[in-house]
């Protein structure tokens, strides 16, 4: 009978009906990822084994390891691609990770780049940048809005950033390789994102791109935390503050790029090779 | 816009020169030829519907003939009831078939079909709602591509086999024919024939300017980033599953609406509808017309089935191996339709 009750209470709705919103991101003690026990197998093959890797807020850190350490199924569970098999993660002190799907996870604010640029090649480069805009992501609400000004200003001010701005109104599919890559930068910075997840962002770039790249990168670290995934040494060593060496789904050894470069496991795995 | 005012010059021209225009003079429009550009409005109307899943949101649906046969049957009950007691074996209330049948009382969902607007409404929500349950669970365990299309053909042909069994109550194979009236007025006269025609038209406007607005709103850009790029449009925060769901249902009410506005034009609705190969046959005139560009779905639907009508008549056998030789030249030859022709690539 109480419970028919309070079934029946006018002043709140059912559980169910509730809107199921993440708490607010809480940065207090300065760290915004926590991935502690991470294992992901498929099948039978460890692609993950007892990952723990924690990332400060407005750090940048650069991820390194070997082909099949395990660092793009590493970016896949943080965005909520691949559910682990055991482990938490969390993103700050009270976002569950593990909880949430992937637009779920594109709102509390990690933005991914994909190691393949990804953009939409039939739209124009303004029009890239609207859909990544933060905003209510509702079927209605994104039938029925319009661009207003300050909008406009901010996709200007990214396409600045990622210096396109010239390139407005031309479709993403013109663009070239490196150009693409930062547009899918410009996309995530759209988003608002606390956390930026950057696979690759160096791949086949010519040298003066690279340098660009590492540029806005750096730029972009402080006000946002930044991990990048990369191969390219060179590239790393232009950027990183602190690097995390993979190997075999856990990590191997972490430190600044000299300590690890002088750290003898690392070189024979990777490093020495 | 100049589809809309050729659409809007077709729904006044030919009515006039049907009814105004003396039988004697040469822009006299005859009512078969009026009856017949009707259905080449709704079957427009079809095409667009599938244009929008399709071309926009790259969902090949292959069923799409199902969700107009449902349109047609709800509104073929409606006729149905309309006959009343003027059936052959005359019963007030049970139509022919069941009579023949042996039934005794209307089945249940049978009953709210004698009422116009209710017929109406089911035109739109049972289309909508087998759409809705269909996509919720597709979209939603994220079936795409080739997998997605042959499911879509697999419910229509479950729908054209349920629909062939007595026991569902809707005909059998026969289907739902012998319609006298709509709304009171006979479905012979060409009065009423002009009324379906612009009705016609005017559900074909409907249907154009709404696909309209929603391809050129951001959901519609957002609907060809997800056709170009699902997991791009996932990673920034948009529920894919969602945007299909509801793109998928509004086509498959359209396609309800097309559907009931050919049936009372063509006086018939069988379970020949439910065929796969008809579903299919509305891929051939998007892709012929132009996909993503709702005016070249009209276009194709109106040239494929103008010719269909003239080479079935003209050499019956022919006509599917020309629609196949279509198929497969527009495919080679014109990937983005006949109006890819006058349109200059972006």
């Amino acid at each position: 009978m109480s419970k028919l009750h309070s079934a029946l209470r006018r002043d709140q709705v059912f559980d169910f009906l509730a809107p199921d919103i993440p708490p607010d991101l809480d940065l207090t003690r300065g760290m915004i990822l926590y991935l502690e026990g991470i294992t992901v197998s498929f099948d039978g093959f460890k692609a993950i084994d007892d990952l723990n890797l924690y990332i400060e807020n407005g750090e940048l850190r650069c991820i390194i390891g070997p082909n099949g350490a395990g660092k793009t199924t590493m970016m896949d569970i943080i965005t909520g691609k691949t559910r682990p098999d055991s482990g938490s993660a969390w993103f700050g002190q009270n976002i569950n990770l593990l909880k949430m799907d992937e637009p779920e996870i594109a709102e509390a604010g990690i933005g991914r780049k994909f190691q393949k640029p990804t953009v939409f090649e039939s739209h124009s480069l303004t029009e890239n940048l609207e859909l990544a805009m933060a905003g209510d992501k509702r079927i209605w609400k994104v039938l029925t809005s319009e661009l207003h000004s300050e909008q406009q200003d901010r996709i200007h001010e990214v396409l600045k950033i990622i210096g396109l701005a010239e390139q407005y109104k031309e479709f993403a599919g013109s663009l070239s390789h490196g150009q693409k890559q930062w547009l899918e930068i410009g996309m995530l910075l759209m988003q608002n994102p606390k956390l930026l997840l950057v696979d690759e962002p160096a791949a086949g770039m010519t040298h003066q791109e690279m340098d660009r790249t590492a540029e806005l990168l750096t730029s972009l670290a402080g006000d946002h935390s930044v991990v990048v995934v990369e191969h390219d040494m060179d590239f790393v060593r232009s950027i990183a503050g602190k690097v995390t060496v993979l190997h075999q789904g856990s990590v191997l050894a972490e430190g600044t790029m000299d300590e690890v470069q002088n750290d003898k496991r690392v070189i024979e795995v990777y490093l020495g090779e | 816009m100049l589809m809309l005012s050729i659409l809007t010059l077709a729904a006044v021209l030919i009515p006039i020169g049907n009814i105004v225009v003396p039988e004697s003079s040469g822009f006299h429009v005859s009512t078969y030829t009026m009856t017949l550009l009707g259905k080449y409005l709704c079957y427009a109307l079809l095409a667009v519907a599938v244009d929008l899943v399709w071309g926009y949101l790259g969902i090949l649906s292959l069923g799409h003939g199902a969700f107009f046969a449902l349109g047609g049957y709800s509104m073929g009950m409606y006729l149905m009831r309309q006959i009343g007691d003027r059936g052959v074996y005359g019963h007030p209330l049970l139509p022919d078939f069941m009579v023949f049948l042996n039934w005794e009382k209307l089945p249940w969902f049978w009953h709210g079909f004698d009422s116009f607007w209710f017929a109406m409404l089911m035109v739109v929500l049972v289309p909508g709602l087998l759409a809705l349950i269909f996509g919720w669970f597709a979209f939603r365990s994220r079936v795409t591509g080739v997998y997605l299309s042959i499911m879509t053909q697999a419910m229509t042909y479950a729908l054209l086999l349920a629909f062939f069994r007595n026991e569902m109550g809707f005909g059998g194979n026969n289907g739902l024919t012998d319609f006298k009236d709509i709304l009171g007025f006979p479905l012979q006269a060409d009065t009423t024939r002009v009324g379906l025609f612009i009705a016609s038209a005017v559900a074909l406007g409907f249907g154009y300017l709404s696909c309209l607005y929603i391809t050129r709103s951001r959901l519609g850009r957002l609907c060809r980033a997800i056709r170009d790029q699902e997991d791009r449009t996932r990673f920034i925060g948009y529920r894919v599953e969602n945007a299909k769901l509801w793109i998928f249902t509004f086509s498959a009410m359209l396609a309800g609406i097309a559907g009931a506005l050919y049936v009372p034009q063509v006086g018939i609705i069988n379970p020949g509808e439910f065929a796969p190969l008809v579903s299919i046959e509305i891929i051939i005139w998007v892709a012929v017309g132009g996909r993503a560009t709702l005016y070249g779905a009209v276009a194709g639907a109106l040239m494929v089935n103008y010719s269909k009508s003239f080479l079935t008549a003209a050499m019956p056998d022919a006509w599917l191996f020309a629609l196949g030789a279509l198929f497969v030249l527009v495919t080679l030859l014109l990937p983005r339709g006949v109006v890819g022709l006058f349109t200059r690539k972006q």
